[in-house]
């Protein structure tokens, strides 16, 4: 049997939990621990060490999601969950312009550690103050043929797009 | 969509680069602990700026600009009271006491004083509106953001926040080339040109600090300048693996062809979701 993996990152907080929840075929193998610091007190827990999903394809060939745990004191885990990836997805919480600059650091060090084709996910587009995808691009400092995508991430349609999506970019650069 | 936040999130220097590169239009508010002031942009250059403790009229500017002296500044107060800027402005050159460019003059060095100030802003809120209009009667200016984007970025200290600006020295650069940016017409100083002059993606930013023998707190502000104001870009170094390469580590031992048909049998897997 084939296994091949994708990886899903991000700051804090973005959506990467949900997004993995979303499309996986068994329940996100929980990580999860209540937060203790005040500061990121903005939702009950967050992921240690990582998020894990899994999609079979067939008996030959299964893909696995990998989430990375969005709090920075982990950074430690990317490279090794980067390792013999497919391609990844940077997620960016649409509502949190303070988190834009760590995103692009995290999408950087990702093209650096492995570098597969990528996709760009703005989660939270359905909450109010949102940031336009143009607005995005730019604070990202995204180049004209990276792909940012709108996305929702408890929305089954808007994940499946995203990773097709990436699924289309990699094809691309099988020729 | 209304682009709102905290300074502290995101910086006057990021807020005029989504400016310029977006070639906005609207009122930037600004609110800090001890003052306020506004920016009024169109289409990604600045028109109008204004702070909220200081009325900015048009005699006041060109006084400051030692353009009219103080007794024509107390005449202009007394007598112009009710004259709007654009009026008084027309009056004024026609009474052969200033020139066009000179009221032209004065505006652009006030508001990009203006904008200079708002560079020490740490803290604060800020709100950008679209499509809202310099005010009725101002007299309107056009001013390329590039410039003053640079000026800013000059005066970043902290080493801490240029390296999470700048994380990567094995970066390259290249040149976004805009249309209607020409480098030749932006202010660069000479260290900023030395680098420019060496900006190729075989050259890493770490192979440009050497060759112009600069520290890394001085390289990483510039290029931090560079790409704020949307001059260069951060391309991958010359021969580093390509995504093509990248790939091939997840499939291990399986021919091209077939990496395709499992790439394939995945999409059509996930389709069916
Ligand atoms: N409205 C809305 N809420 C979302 C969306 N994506 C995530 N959320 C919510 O945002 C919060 C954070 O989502 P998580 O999936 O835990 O984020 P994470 O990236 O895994 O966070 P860490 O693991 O702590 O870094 C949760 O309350 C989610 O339900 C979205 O697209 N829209
Ligand atoms: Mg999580």
């Amino acid at each position: 049997m084939l296994t091949v993996k994708m990886v899903v990152t991000g700051p804090f907080n973005a959506g990467k939990t949900e997004f993995i929840q979303t499309v996986s075929e068994i329940d996100v193998v929980s990580t999860e621990r209540k937060i203790s610091s005040e500061a990121e007190r903005v939702k009950e827990t967050t992921t240690v060490a990582m998020d894990f999903g899994r999609i079979t394809v067939d008996e030959e060939l299964v893909l696995y999601l990998f989430g990375t745990p969005g709090q920075k004191r982990f950074d430690f885990m990317w490279e090794i969950l980067s390792e013999g990836m497919l391609g990844f997805i940077v997620m960016v919480d649409s509502t949190a312009p303070e988190t834009f600059r760590e995103a692009r650091n995290i999408l950087e060090a990702f093209r650096t550690f492995s570098p597969t084709p990528y996709v760009v996910a703005a989660s939270k587009q359905d909450k109010e103050g949102a940031w336009d995808l143009e607005d995005i691009r730019i604070a990202l400092r995204l180049d004209d043929e990276d792909k940012l995508l709108p996305c929702v991430a408890v929305d089954k349609e808007a994940v499946k797009n995203v990773l097709l999506e990436l699924l289309d970019s990699i094809l691309k650069e099988l020729g | 969509m209304a682009l709102q936040g905290n300074l502290r999130d995101f910086t006057v220097t990021q807020l005029l680069n989504l400016i310029n590169l977006a070639n906005k239009t609207g009122s930037l508010l600004i609110q800090g602990p001890n003052a306020g002031a506004r920016a009024i942009f169109r289409e990604g250059k600045l028109a109008f700026a204004q702070l909220a403790n200081e009325n900015g009229s048009l005699p006041a500017v060109l006084h400051l600009a030692d353009k009219i002296t103080d007794a024509q500044l107390r005449t202009l107060e007394q007598r112009a009271a009710g004259m709007s800027d654009k009026e008084l402005g027309l009056l004024l050159i026609n009474a052969g006491y200033v020139s066009q460019e000179d009221i032209l003059e004065s505006l652009r060095s006030y508001f990009t004083d203006i904008i200079q100030q708002l560079f020490t802003w740490v803290e604060g809120r800020f709100k950008f509106q679209d499509d809202q209009d310099i005010p009725e009667g101002r007299i309107p200016v056009r001013i390329a953001l590039e410039d003053m984007i640079m000026q800013g970025s000059r005066q970043m200290r902290e080493f801490e926040q240029l390296q999470y600006e700048v994380p990567n020295l094995d970066m390259s650069l290249a040149f976004t080339d805009r249309p209607g940016v020409n480098l030749k017409k932006v202010n660069l100083n000479v260290e900023e040109w030395r680098v420019v002059s060496y900006i190729n993606p075989k050259n890493s930013i770490r192979d440009i600090a050497k060759t112009t023998q600069m520290n890394d707190l001085e390289i990483r502000r510039i290029v931090y300048g560079l790409l704020q104001a949307g001059l260069v870009k951060l391309v991958r170094p010359h021969g580093a693996p390509t995504q093509l390469e990248g790939l091939q580590t997840a499939f291990p031992g399986v021919e091209r062809e077939e990496q395709k048909g499992l790439v394939n049998r995945l999409i059509e897997r996930i389709r069916s979701i």
